[in-house]
């Protein structure tokens, strides 16, 4: 975190502490009502609307997804949570502490198109409106097309993209390079970039933030200013995708699915044994294992498929799902694409099958992705 | 004649020349490593009558030639000089020299003129840079559709490459003129409260008609507002450049240069001619972008899905997403019409027009108006529909519609519900225990048929519970892992019935997640959602996003 820590003093923080175990608790409730007391408190004590944001609420917001993961959480329990927070957010916006005119400039803040979690964008949104910046908030997936048009009809000093999910930064790519070629610089931000913000590097961003805080500090301190060459294209920043493997392997997805679906019947014998609705899971869990392995080729970076592996690994131990099919699932898959250089070796690794992925596959014991 | 038999392209020196240096077109002077001139030939005697034998170089007023040879006597015998070849001028002439090395140490600088060569390099980097510069604003012009941008790419372009500074201004609007103001790499956007008609010529460049060339004005003539803030220095020259919009008033160019800079030439004012064209055509683009842009959006307003909110007690949500990626409205609508007080029954509709996209949203326009104004008939919603039919079939159009009332009311904690299908998918319940139930609602679609049938049901909801109305676009939604699958009614069922307790924006939200999750990349229809749902406290929504939200439990 590079968040200004100059401007949360010991006391603030060590308030902030106590407003977030008041909210988490609040939401743990499911009670909106409770939640909105707790952090107009906060407010009526002196704490300022741009903390409670990013010192409480964000915070808050990140463990829902942490217990979530951990299992501590239910589905419901999330969106619950999520909602709440939004409507929380939606009455801070209403303070009297708010700026009554934008002075800065104008901004433009939205997900990517297939990105639902908006929260992290509201919460940018919502800062920078606080620190004098006239901003239109998108919401979440916005298709590229609008998000276009809506930079030729109002044209913002800058684009804020927010992407959390890594298979969602194809389109991401797609969208920034649009908007450098409206002319508008893009600064991106979001946990699909990368935690050290590597893929908003790879693919061009004229500014990338770890979080909110750092967005609008960078916005304050010097707007960046996108080249009009005229003359990049989005393939310019990637050149393996000549090989095409992303391509080809996005297109055949349902086929590589089928096949592979096929295949583990005939030499998996617990799949036998699978109810329809395990199939289902299953059919849905190897269309993801195909959707990340297409993003790591995009990016050709294995790091981001043997994370998504890890990672639904976490989570089905948390859900005591056993995951021992992983291997074969992924062995069948790297049998389909022997003839794809860099899928092979994002499947099969330095060492051979296995280093460090873990089973995706629920067994009939049940609990899924 | 002696000729030499050296294979050598240079020709030999010797301290004292022969015939045949002497016949060479290009002028010989070799001087001593003092600088002194030992000897010329003719063509030397002819280009530089005072640098006879003894003249000094410093003192033929070539200080180019005189302090490269100076540099060169001060190195060793051995260092070759081919490569030491300089350029300076000779009167009004550019000559290269090229010096060899005598035997005896003397140093011979042969002459060639090169002015046209070099006139021809300096217009070739001339036009470089002009085709590099109109390639960029063409570029960065060409990139915007927003005239906001196109006025500073205009002001901030032909602040570097034209002028000193620049004032973009655009047609007048409404009070006073708009006016970007581009000095250095600096641009600054002001609207200012003038009469274009105080500097001369710039009234007629703006009004686009009748066709205007540049004009010089007299800079004293120049109003302050017509200088960028920051323009230091007196203003030398100034020229209005109108922007040719074709048809369209695009606007007007100021170019200003300081007095210490030379005036514009009549190739740099063909040059700035040649940007304003490019610069007129993008932005007469732009002004008719944003001119089509606002109609749409005034036109879209009255179709576009309404936000949805707490209605007397009772949480309304509502989601779409039209099929096409262009579109933001298609055959698909809802509304919510509020009772006029709590104890009133609050209408909620949800429909689909045959058809997709435009032609489909207009007539969902069509339907929504009827509704509204059928309100007051909203307690028998037979009769309502019986009545929209019979607008639908005199209307000229030949679609046919489906939809589902729904009439909400608060009793106490209880939300009570009538609701009726027509031709439509029945509404589905979630009971707060998970258990989803299909309304036993059915109908006949709308604009089809002279008369209309369908049965209302009654519903009641528990605090907690909801009501889902939804389009077919959602369950007839085909995709999944194996790309061919229909999302279907049992796999929407499902998913509901692990949305207990949410928010019915979290319903609607979840929904609609997983069944853009399901589609993926692949073609859809479109698809509606309202959700209705029961609160599960017993106080109103805490925050609303539009009051402080503020309650003393």
């Amino acid at each position: 975190m590079t968040a200004d820590h100059a401007s949360v003093p010991a006391p603030a923080g060590a308030q902030a502490a106590g407003v977030r175990e008041g909210l988490w608790g609040a939401l743990q409730a499911g009670d909106e009502y409770a939640a909105a007391a707790v952090v107009f408190a906060a407010i009526d004590a002196g704490m300022s609307a741009e903390d409670v944001l990013l010192d409480v609420i964000a915070p808050v917001q990140a463990k829902v997804g942490t217990e979530w993961a951990a299992n501590r959480m239910t589905v419901a329990q999330e969106h619950t949570a999520t909602a709440i927070n939004e409507r929380v957010i939606a009455g801070l916006s209403h303070q009297p502490g708010a700026p009554a005119e934008a002075t800065l400039g104008r901004i433009t803040v939205a997900c990517v198109d297939g990105e639902w979690h908006a929260l992290p964008a509201r919460l940018l949104a919502e800062t920078l409106r606080l620190r004098g910046w006239r901003v239109d908030f998108l919401g979440a997936q916005v298709p590229t097309l609008h998000l276009i048009e809506h930079l030729h009809t109002t044209g913002p000093d800058a684009v804020a993209l927010s992407s959390s999910i890594p298979t969602r930064l194809p389109t991401a790519h797609a969208t920034i390079t649009a908007c450098q070629a409206a002319g508008v610089p893009v600064l991106a931000g979001g946990a699909a970039f990368g935690s050290d913000g590597r893929f908003a590097r790879l693919l061009g961003v004229d500014v990338w933030a770890p979080d909110a805080r750092a967005a609008a500090d960078r916005l304050a301190h010097e707007m960046p200013r996108t080249s009009l060459a005229g003359t990049h294209q989005a393939v310019d920043d990637l050149p393996h995708l000549a090989d095409q493997e992303y391509t080809l392997i996005t297109q055949s997805r349902p086929q590589l699915v089928k096949q592979t679906m096929a295949e583990l019947e005939a030499t998996y014998p617990p799949m036998r044994a699978y109810t329809d609705a395990q199939r289902q899971h299953t059919a849905e869990d190897m269309a993801h294992i195909v959707d990340f392995l297409a993003s790591a080729l995009y990016t050709d970076d294995r790091e981001l498929f043997t994370g998504f592996l890890s990672w639904t690994g976490e989570i089905l131990a948390a859900r005591g799902v056993p995951a021992d099919s992983l291997t074969p699932a992924l062995g069948l898959l790297a049998g389909q694409l022997s003839d794809f250089p860099r899928a092979t070796r994002f499947l099969s690794g330095p060492h051979g099958h296995g280093d460090g992925l873990e089973a995706v596959i629920p067994s009939p014991s049940g609990g899924r992705v | 004649m002696k000729t030499s038999k050296r294979p050598s392209s240079r020709p030999r020196v010797d301290t004292r020349l022969g015939a045949l240096p002497d016949a060479a077109p290009c002028p010989l002077l070799v001087a001593d490593p003092a600088g002194v001139v030992v000897e010329r030939n003719a063509a030397a005697s002819r280009l530089l009558p005072g640098a006879g034998t003894g003249a000094r170089l410093h003192e033929l007023g070539l200080e180019w030639l005189a302090d490269a040879h100076e540099r060169l006597a001060g190195t060793g015998h051995s260092a070759r000089l081919e490569s030491e070849a300089v350029t300076g001028q000779v009167g009004d002439r550019s000559f290269e020299a090229r010096p060899t090395r005598t035997e005896d140490g003397h140093i011979a600088w042969w002459l060639a003129d090169n002015t046209g060569r070099r006139a021809a390099e300096e217009a070739l980097q001339v036009e470089r840079e002009r085709t590099a510069f109109l390639a960029e604003a063409s570029n960065a012009l060409l990139a915007t559709l927003n005239v906001d941008r196109c006025m500073e790419v205009t002001a901030r372009l032909a602040a570097k490459y034209l002028a000193d500074a620049a004032v973009a201004i655009g047609p007048p609007a409404g009070r006073g003129l708009p006016l970007t103001y581009g000095s250095g790499d600096h641009v600054e956007r002001a609207h200012v409260d003038a009469d274009p008609a105080v500097v001369p010529g710039l009234e007629e460049a703006l009004q686009g008609f009748p066709p205007v060339a540049s004009q010089w004005i007299d800079p004293a003539s120049l109003p302050e507002w017509a200088v960028p803030p920051g323009f230091d220095g007196p203003t030398g020259s100034v020229v209005i450049t109108p922007l040719p919009g074709h048809g369209i008033a695009a606007g007007a160019l100021i170019l200003l240069r300081r007095s210490s800079h030379s005036a514009f030439s009549e190739r740099e004012e063909v040059f700035a001619h040649l940007f304003a064209a490019r610069a007129g055509a993008a932005l007469s683009a732009a002004r008719m972008y944003a001119h089509q842009a606002s109609i749409t959006s005034t036109l879209m307003q009255e179709l576009l899905p309404p936000q949805l909110e707490q209605v007397h007690g009772v949480d309304f949500a509502g989601g779409y997403r039209p099929s096409g990626q262009r579109e933001r409205i298609g055959g698909d609508f809802y509304d919510v019409h509020p009772g006029s007080d709590p104890g009133q029954e609050t209408l909620a509709v949800l429909g689909d027009v045959c058809g997709k996209g435009l032609d489909a949203a207009v007539l969902t326009g069509k339907i929504r108006n009827t509704l509204q104004a059928l309100l007051p008939m909203a307690d028998d919603h037979e009769r309502m529909l019986n009545l929209l039919n019979g607008a639908l079939l005199n209307a000229e159009h030949t679609r046919f519609a489906t939809l589902v009332l729904a009439s909400v009311v608060r009793r106490e904690r209880t939300v009570r519900l009538r609701l009726t299908s027509a031709g439509h998918p029945a509404p589905l319940i979630v009971r707060s225990d998970g258990r989803v139930e299909e309304a036993e609602t059915q109908g006949t679609l709308v604009g089809v048929l002279p008369e209309c049938h369908a049965d209302t049901v009654a519903v009641e909801l528990a605090p907690g519970e909801l009501c889902l109305l939804f389009t077919d676009g959602i369950i007839e939604a085909k995709g999944g892992p194996l790309g061919d699958a229909m999302f279907g009614e049992q796999r929407l069922a499902d998913v509901l019935s692990d949305c207990v307790g949410l928010p019915a924006e979290a319903v609607i939200e979840r929904i609609q997640m997983l069944a853009a999750q399901w589609i993926g990349q692949g073609r859809h229809d479109d698809m509606a959602l309202v959700a209705i749902a029961a609160p599960r406290h017993a106080h109103l929504s805490a925050v609303d996003g539009h009051t402080r939200g503020r309650y003393t439990a």
